[in-house]
């Protein structure tokens, strides 16, 4: 797995207090990983503020899954090395 | 038609002094200090640098979930575990033929106010997009109430009342009239607090209402006592369940007391001050009592408001003379703030609790650190040590910031 995987998947374990185990790159996080709507909210804000980067929300909207949040990151970040 | 008749099946408390019944009633009677240095936060610049924190054996994780704790407040973890034990203590059990008739009101002066700075100073440096979505839910004083609702299954009703250091006696209050009036068999009532984040220890220092004695935190909270300076802030909850009574008995509850009146008033004068001769004080206390249908006389002890200001005790002390005229001399007042600190929305709580386990144990807790009264401050404030008594009725009093004022009366069942 590499580095920038296992920092998402660090940053997703912690926001919706779920298990590394649990998170496969099709979990989505309001129907397998418990989370509401505000979860996924604080959760862009997690990544943003990580990645330095800014997700609209009219992006941040269609962000369901952990491959979700990688495709973005890989696509927006400079820092996604 | 007859009143519906209130009584006390279940205790809960986090406190400066123990978070359980047990151990904060065992420490009171001991006449323990709770009061400790601040140190999680610098208080280098702050006029007062200590406070009433909840004790150390506090764990947050034994009532919420990990999840739930990182989205909220500190006042709504004391809330939800001081609800959680009383109603574990009550031994009810909450199913789908009784939910509807359990309500939640449990209060705060202040809220989440904490959380309320730290947000503001994430808006201010870094802009409203890093502003948490559970920075409402999380600091908003009604959500004591909604996560006990929403964690217990409680359907019958969730809501706070807010009136500054009155704020747990008005709720108990409230929830004594919801179940005699008939609107609900079971009401969980009280009070959380974390008033020592640093707004709230600054905002407090201001308005020169704490302690400075920076030297001697245990000795800072003297109410009564003449080199009194100032109340010291405390954080915590305090939490009863109140049942109607035929429903307590028949389910076989255990019951503590039976919560036999309440009054309240406002002083109409002062934001912070209360008039010198107590009227508004004087008031609660008799409403409470001619509520219950007392004599002055049928009163055994006071868990006085006591929070160690200079206006405050004397008031108070001149209060209780004109309530209760002769009987005055022969009534014990202590107050149990010289040991908790004062506990804002949260303190009625507390005390109700202490109140009904001076009744349940006949014996009535101290006021510590009265060297030498005040003059004026002339009644028996069992000072220093507990006392074995005879307690059959007692009444608690709460005062708060914009002059609201209630009494409870408590009686042994």
């Amino acid at each position: 797995m590499s580095s920038l995987e296992e920092k998402v998947k660090k940053i997703i374990a912690e926001q919706l207090s779920v298990s590394e185990d649990q998170i496969k790159p099709e979990s989505a996080f309001v129907e397998d990983l418990g989370a509401d709507s505000l979860d996924t909210v604080e959760l862009v804000m997690a990544l943003e503020e990580e990645f330095e980067i800014d997700i609209p929300d009219e992006e941040a909207e269609k962000i369901r899954t952990f491959q979700d949040v990688l495709n973005y990151i890989k696509t927006h970040a400079s820092s996604a090395s | 038609m007859t009143r519906r008749r209130v009584v006390v099946t279940g205790l809960g408390v986090v406190s400066p002094v123990g978070s359980s019944v047990d151990l904060a009633w065992a420490n009171i009677l001991a006449g323990k200090s709770g009061i400790v240095p601040i140190t999680h936060y610098d208080v280098s610049a702050y006029t007062t640098k200590f406070a009433g924190l909840v004790s150390p054996d506090f764990k947050a994780e034994e009532w919420m979930g990990v999840k739930e704790l990182r989205k909220t407040d500190p006042f709504i973890h004391y809330g939800v575990a001081a609800a959680k034990q009383a109603l574990r203590d009550s031994g009810l059990e909450i199913t789908d033929a009784n939910r509807e008739r359990i309500a939640v009101t449990i209060g705060s002066g202040i809220g989440g106010i904490g959380s309320i700075e730290d947000e503001c100073r994430a808006l201010h440096e870094k802009g409203p997009k890093r502003v948490s979505p559970f920075f409402v839910p999380s600091s908003i004083i009604n959500m004591v109430a909604g996560y006990v609702s929403i964690e217990m299954g409680i359907t019958g009703g969730s809501f706070a009342t807010v009136s500054a250091c009155t704020t747990a006696a008005h709720s108990i209050g409230m929830a004594h009239r919801m179940i005699s009036y008939g609107d609900a068999e079971v009401v969980v009532a009280g009070g959380a607090e974390c008033g020592s984040a640093p707004a709230g220890m600054a905002g407090f220092c201001q308005a020169r209402a704490l302690s400075t004695r920076n030297d001697d935190p245990t000795r800072a909270s003297r109410p009564f006592d003449k080199d009194r300076d100032g109340f010291v802030l405390g954080d915590g909850a305090g939490v009863l369940v109140l049942e109607e009574y035929e429903f307590a008995k028949a389910r076989g509850a255990r019951i503590y007391a039976e919560l036999i009146g309440f009054g309240m008033s406002s002083d109409a004068y002062h934001i912070t001050l209360p008039p010198e001769d107590g009227n508004g004080a004087r008031r609660a206390m008799q409403g409470a009592m001619k509520d219950a249908g007392l004599n002055p006389e049928q009163v055994d002890y006071v868990n006085a408001h006591g929070t160690s200001t200079p206006a405050g005790d004397g008031a108070e002390t001149t209060a209780v003379k004109a309530a209760f005229g002769d009987h005055a001399r022969k009534l014990p007042v202590s107050s149990t703030k010289s040991m908790t600190g004062h506990l804002l929305g949260a303190a009625g709580g507390i005390e109700a609790v202490f109140s009904i386990l001076a009744i349940r144990d006949q014996v009535l807790p101290p006021t510590i650190n009265l060297d030498n009264p005040s003059e004026g401050c002339d009644l028996d404030y069992v000072p220093h040590t507990a006392r074995p008594a005879k307690v059959e009725v007692v009444l608690s009093n709460s005062f708060g910031f914009g002059g609201t004022n209630g009494t409870l009366a408590f009686r042994r069942l």
